[in-house]
C-alpha cells in the first residue's frame, strides 16, 4: 500500500477552505458543548441508543433539515454562479461537484430521509401499534443512513466530492475521465445509506402488514399509511438494482473490471438502464408519501373523509406499477431506436392519468369543505397547481421526438424541480407543521409558518419559472458559465433572485421552530387540528408506549367516529406493556460501516479489511444479544396516563 | 412474551412470526438482487473482447461437484429443521454441521476454480463477460460465505442455550436463506455453466 497524502488534500478553493474551518469549529463547539452540559450521558442514553420509532424518526427529520440546507447552499452557490454571464465565482471542476452533491443530497439525503422519518413518527400510530415490527433494525437503517450521508459530505474538504452528477454516467465517471475520489464516495457512501433504505422498506412492509391494530383491515387504512406501504414495496424491488449498479461501478473503478468502459467490451449503456430503473422509481418515492401526506391535510382541514378513497387506492398502485416500466424515458436521445423510444414514451404518459385521478378527488373533497386555511393546508392547495405545472411540462418531455428539443437544457431542471418542490419539498413541509404538534405537543406559530408559506411559494416561481424559458431558448443544464451575447443573463438574474428569496423562507421556518419552541401554549387534548386518523387519538407528545390500550377499529377514521359517532375505540383494560430495551449496537455499526466506506473510497486495503471484519463482529454481537425487552407495569402506565390527562380512558 | 404452543416452535410468538414474514419479504429484495445481476451477466455474455470465453475456460466436473454439495447441504439443512420440530437437539447440530461442512467444501472448490481462471489468464480485468462471470459467481459466493458464518453463529447458540422459540427462529430462518443459495445456484448452473459450455 502506496500511502499518498496528497490524495486526501482538496486544492485552492478559499470557499473549501472556508468550509473546512466551519465544519472544525462546529465540531468543537458541539464537542464543548456535551461536555460544559454534561450531556454527553443523556445523548447516549436517549437518543443514539434509542430504539424508539418516534426518536428514530425525529432524528431523520433533523438530519433531513440539516442536509436541506447544505443541499440548499449548493444551489445558491449555483444560482449565484451563472446570476450574471462570465461570473468568476466557481470554477468549472467546483461546479460540477456543487451540482452533483446537490442534486444527490436533495435526493438521496434530504427528501427521502425525511420522509422515511414522518413516516417513522406516524405510520405506528395511524395503525394503532405500539411500534414498528423490528424496532433494532430500525436503529440500523437510521444510522447506516446517517453515516452513509456523512461520508458524502465529507468528501467536500477530504478528497473531493463526486463531480460526474448525481446520475454519474458512464464512461465520464469512470476512474479514466473521472481520476479524483470523489466517484468512489459516490458508489460507497450511497451503498451504505441504500443498505439502510433496504431495511426500513422490509421493517415497514412487515409493520404495517402484520402490525395493525384489530379491525383494520387494509381498506380502512389511512391514505398516508396506504401510500407508505406501496412506497416501501418500491424499495424493496428498487433499491437491490441500486446496490448492484453501485457495487459493478465500485469494481470497476476500485478493482478494474470492464463493466462500463468503452474498450474490452463494457458497456456505458448498461449504466444508465440499472441507474434509471432504479432512478425512476426513486422519484415515486418521495412523491407517493408526499401524496399520502396531502389526503391526510386536505381531508382533515375541509373536515370531509377523502373522496374516492378506494380510487386513490388503485390509482396509487398504477402509478407504482407503472414507475418500473419508464425508465428509458431518460435516454431517448441516446439512439435506442423508434420502437423502444415509443414504447417508453407512451408508458411514461400514462402516469398522467392516475395522477389526474388523484388531483381530482383532492378537489372533490375540498368542495363543499369547511376549508380552513392552515399553514399545512396552505402548502397542500399549492401543491395542486404548481404540481400541475411540473406535471404538463413533464408530458411535454415525455414525447420522444419533443425531447430532441428540450434534452439536457434548463427546461428539464424546471420542470423537474416543479415536481419535486411541490411534490416532496412542500408536502414534507406542511406534514411537518402538521404532525409536529403530535410529537412535541405544541403546535408552530401560524403566523410565522404563513409569512415562511409567501416567501417559499413566490420564490419558488421567480426561481424555477425563467428557466423554462431559458431551456427553450437553448441553455443547457449543467453549464457553468456563458457569454453575454447568449442573452441568458436577465432571466438567471431573475432566477437567483427567487432562489434568495426561498432562502428567506427556509430560515423564517427555522426561527419559526425556536420561537414556537419557547412561546407557543402547549396543547393536552392531543388533537390540536380535530383530525380524522388514530395518531390523534394519544396523547401529545406521545407516551412511550403509543396507546396504553390497543384501540379496536371499527370503521375508516376511527378517531373520527369516536368524536362524533360516539363509537368506542378503546375497550380494553389497561395491562402491562411490554418494550424493546435501547441498544447501542445500531451505533456501533454505522460508525464501523462510515470507516470501511472511507477506506475503500481511498483505496487503504488493510484497514479496510479491519474494518469489514469489525462488521462481522458487531453483527455477530447482535445475533448473540439475548436482551428480550422489558414490562412497563399495568399501574405505572395508569400513573403516566393520569399525568398526561388521560383522554384515552 | 407468550408463546403459543399449537403453532411450530419458531412461529410460536407474534415476533417470531414477523420475522420469518420479514425474511421472505428481504427474499423478494435478494430475488430482485440476483435477477439485476443474471440480467448483467447476460447483456455482457458474449463481450469476450480478447479474453477466453466461457467453453474455453469451464470445466464441468468441478461445477458437477459443487451442484452435487450444494444440493445434498439444501437437503440436510431441511432435515435439521425436521429434527429440530421434534427436539432431537444432537441430530439437529450434526445436520446443521453437515450442511455447513458442504457449504464450505462448495467454497473450496469456488475459490479453486476461481484460481484456475486467473492462472489461465482470465481475471475480472481481462473482459466484460469476465467481470460480470466473477461477480454474479463471486456474489453467489459471499452470501455462501456469510451463510457458513451466521450458520456457525446459530450453532453455538443453540449448543449453548438449546433448542428455545429464540433459537429455532433463527434456524428455520436460516434455512429458507441456504435453500434461497440453492435455487440461485440451479439458474447459475444451467444458464452460465451449460450454456456456456455449449
Ligand atoms: C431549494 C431551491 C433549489 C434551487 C435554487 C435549486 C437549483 C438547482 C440548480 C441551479 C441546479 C443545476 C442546474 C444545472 O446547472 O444543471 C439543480 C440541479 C438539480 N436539483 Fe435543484 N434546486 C433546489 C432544490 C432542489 C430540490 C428540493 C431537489 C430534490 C428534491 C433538487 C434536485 C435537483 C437535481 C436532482 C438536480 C440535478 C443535478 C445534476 O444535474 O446532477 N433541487 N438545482
Ligand atoms: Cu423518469
Amino acid at each position: 500500500m502506496n500511502f499518498d497524502l496528497e490524495k486526501f488534500k482538496v486544492h485552492g478553493e478559499p470557499l473549501i477552505y472556508g468550509a473546512m474551518i466551519s465544519i472544525a469549529l462546529a465540531s468543537i463547539g458541539i464537542v464543548v458543548g456535551l461536555t460544559v452540559f454534561r450531556k454527553w450521558g443523556w445523548l447516549w442514553r436517549e437518543w443514539l441508543t434509542t430504539v424508539d420509532h418516534k426518536r428514530i424518526g425525529v432524528m431523520y427529520i433533523l438530519a433531513a433539515l440539516l442536509m436541506l440546507f447544505r443541499g440548499g447552499i449548493d444551489a445558491l452557490m449555483m444560482r449565484l454562479q451563472t446570476a450574471a454571464p462570465d461570473m468568476k465565482f466557481l470554477d468549472a471542476q467546483h461546479y460540477n461537484e456543487v451540482f452533483t452533491t446537490h442534486g444527490l443530497i436533495m435526493i438521496l439525503f434530504m427528501a427521502m430521509p425525511f420522509i422515511i422519518g414522518l413516516m417513522n413518527v406516524v405510520v405506528p400510530l395511524q395503525i394503532g401499534a405500539r411500534d414498528v415490527a423490528f424496532p433494532r433494525l430500525n436503529a440500523v437503517s437510521f444510522w447506516l443512513f446517517f453515516f452513509g450521508a456523512m461520508l458524502l459530505n465529507i468528501s467536500f474538504v477530504i478528497g473531493g466530492s463526486p463531480d460526474a452528477g448525481w446520475s454519474a454516467y458512464f464512461p465520464l465517471a469512470s476512474l479514466e475521465f473521472s481520476p479524483t475520489v470523489g466517484n468512489n464516495y459516490y458508489s460507497l457512501a450511497l451503498q451504505i445509506s441504500g443498505i439502510g433504505t433496504l431495511i426500513t422498506g422490509v421493517n415497514f412492509i412487515v409493520t404495517i402488514l402484520k402490525m395493525r391494530a384489530p379491525g383494520m383491515k387494509l381498506m380502512r387504512m389511512p391514505m398516508f399509511t396506504w401510500s407508505v406501504l406501496i412506497t416501501n414495496v418500491i424499495i424493496v424491488f428498487a433499491f437491490p438494482v441500486l446496490t448492484v449498479a453501485l457495487a459493478l461501478m465500485m469494481f470497476d473503478r476500485l478493482f478494474g473490471s470492464q463493466f462500463f468502459t468503452m474498450a474490452n467490451g463494457g458497456m456505458d449503456m448498461l449504466w444508465a438502464n440499472l441507474f434509471w430503473v432504479w432512478g425512476h422509481p426513486e422519484v415515486y418515492i418521495v412523491i407517493l408519501p408526499a401524496f399520502g401526506i396531502y389526503s391526510e391535510i386536505i381531508a382533515t382541514f375541509s373536515k370531509k373523509n377523502l373522496y374516492g378513497y378506494t380510487s386513490m387506492v388503485a390509482s396509487m398502485l398504477i402509478i407504482s406499477l407503472l414507475s418500473f416500466v419508464v425508465w428509458a424515458h431518460h435516454f431517448y436521445t441516446m439512439g435506442q431506436g423508434v420502437m423502444v423510444n415509443s414504447f417508453f414514451s407512451i408508458s411514461t404518459m400514462a402516469i398522467a392519468v392516475p395522477t389526474g385521478v388523484k388531483i381530482f378527488n383532492w378537489l372533490f373533497t375540498l368542495r363543499k369543505g369547511r376549508i380552513s386555511f392552515t399553514t399545512p393546508m396552505l402548502y397542500s392547495l399549492a401543491f395542486i397547481p404548481i404540481f400541475t405545472i411540473g406535471g404538463v411540462t413533464g408530458v411535454m418531455l415525455a414525447m420522444a421526438s419533443a425531447d430532441y428539443q428540450y434534452h439536457n437544457t434548463m427546461f428539464l431542471v424546471a420542470h423537474f424541480h416543479y415536481v419535486l418542490i411541490p411534490g416532496a419539498v412542500f408536502a414534507v413541509i406542511a406534514g411537518f407543521h402538521y404532525w409536529f404538534p403530535k410529537v412535541f405537543g405544541f403546535r408552530l406559530n401560524e403566523r410565522l409558518g404563513k409569512h415562511a408559506f409567501w416567501w417559499i411559494i413566490i420564490s419558488f416561481n421567480v426561481a424555477f419559472f425563467p428557466l423554462f424559458i431559458l431551456g427553450l431558448m437553448g441553455m443547457t443544464r449543467r453549464m457553468y458559465t456563458y457569454s453575454a451575447e447568449t442573452g441568458f443573463g436577465p432571466l438567471n438574474m431573475i432566477s437567483f433572485a427567487g432562489a434568495l428569496g426561498l432562502a428567506i423562507g427556509f430560515a423564517i421556518l427555522v426561527y419559526n421552530i425556536y420561537w414556537s419552541t419557547r412561546y407557543m401554549p402547549r396543547d393536552k387534548t392531543g388533537d390540536p387540528w380535530d383530525a380524522r386518523t388514530l395518531e390523534w387519538a394519544t396523547h401529545s407528545p406521545i407516551p412511550e408506549y403509543n396507546f396504553a390500550v390497543v384501540p379496536n377499529v371499527k370503521s375508516l377514521d376511527a378517531f373520527w367516529a369516536m368524536k362524533y359517532d360516539k363509537q368506542p375505540l378503546f375497550e380494553d383494560q389497561i395491562t402491562k406493556i411490554h418494550m424493546p430495551s435501547n441498544t447501542g449496537k445500531p451505533f456501533v455499526l454505522g460508525v464501523v460501516f462510515f470507516f470501511l466506506g472511507f477506506f475503500l473510497v481511498f483505496s487503504m486495503w488493510i484497514p479496510a479489511i479491519v474494518a469489514g471484519i469489525g462488521v462481522l463482529i458487531v453483527l455477530a454481537a447482535m445475533s448473540f444479544d439475548r436482551d428480550h425487552g422489558f414490562y412497563i407495569p399495568a399501574d405505572k402506565v395508569i400513573k403516566t396516563e393520569k399525568k398526561l390527562g388521560g383522554g384515552t380512558l | 412474551m407468550k408463546v403459543d404452543t399449537s403453532k411450530p416452535l419458531e412461529y410460536g410468538t407474534h415476533e417470531n412470526s414477523n420475522r420469518i414474514f420479514g425474511f421472505w419479504v428481504f427474499l423478494g429484495a435478494e430475488i430482485a438482487l440476483f435477477a439485476t445481476l443474471f440480467t448483467v451477466f447476460f447483456v455482457l455474455a458474449n463481450r469476450f473482447a480478447d479474453g477466453p470465453s466461457g467453453s474455453e475456460l469451464f470445466e464441468i466436473g468441478p461445477v458437477l461437484i459443487e451442484t452435487f454439495l450444494l444440493l445434498t447441504s439444501s437437503f440436510t439443512i431441511g432435515l435439521a429443521v425436521h429434527a429440530m420440530r421434534h427436539q432431537y437437539k444432537r441430530a439437529m447440530l450434526v445436520f446443521f454441521g453437515i450442511t455447513l461442512l458442504m457449504g464450505l467444501g462448495f467454497l473450496g472448490i469456488e475459490i479453486t476454480e476461481f484460481v484456475t481462471y486467473v492462472h489461465e489468464g482470465a481475471t475480472l480485468q481481462t473482459s466484460a463477460f469476465l467481470s460480470s462471470l466473477f461477480v454474479l459467481l463471486g456474489t453467489h459466493g459471499a452470501h455462501v460465505t456469510f451463510g457458513f458464518l451466521w450458520g456457525a453463529a446459530i450453532m453455538i447458540q443453540l449448543m449453548r442455550r438449546g433448542i428455545n422459540p429464540a433459537t429455532a427462529n433463527k434456524s428455520f430462518i436460516f434455512s429458507l436463506y441456504w435453500h434461497f443459495l440453492d435455487v440461485v445456484w440451479i439458474f447459475i448452473f444451467s444458464f452460465v455453466y451449460l450454456k456456456g459450455l455449449m
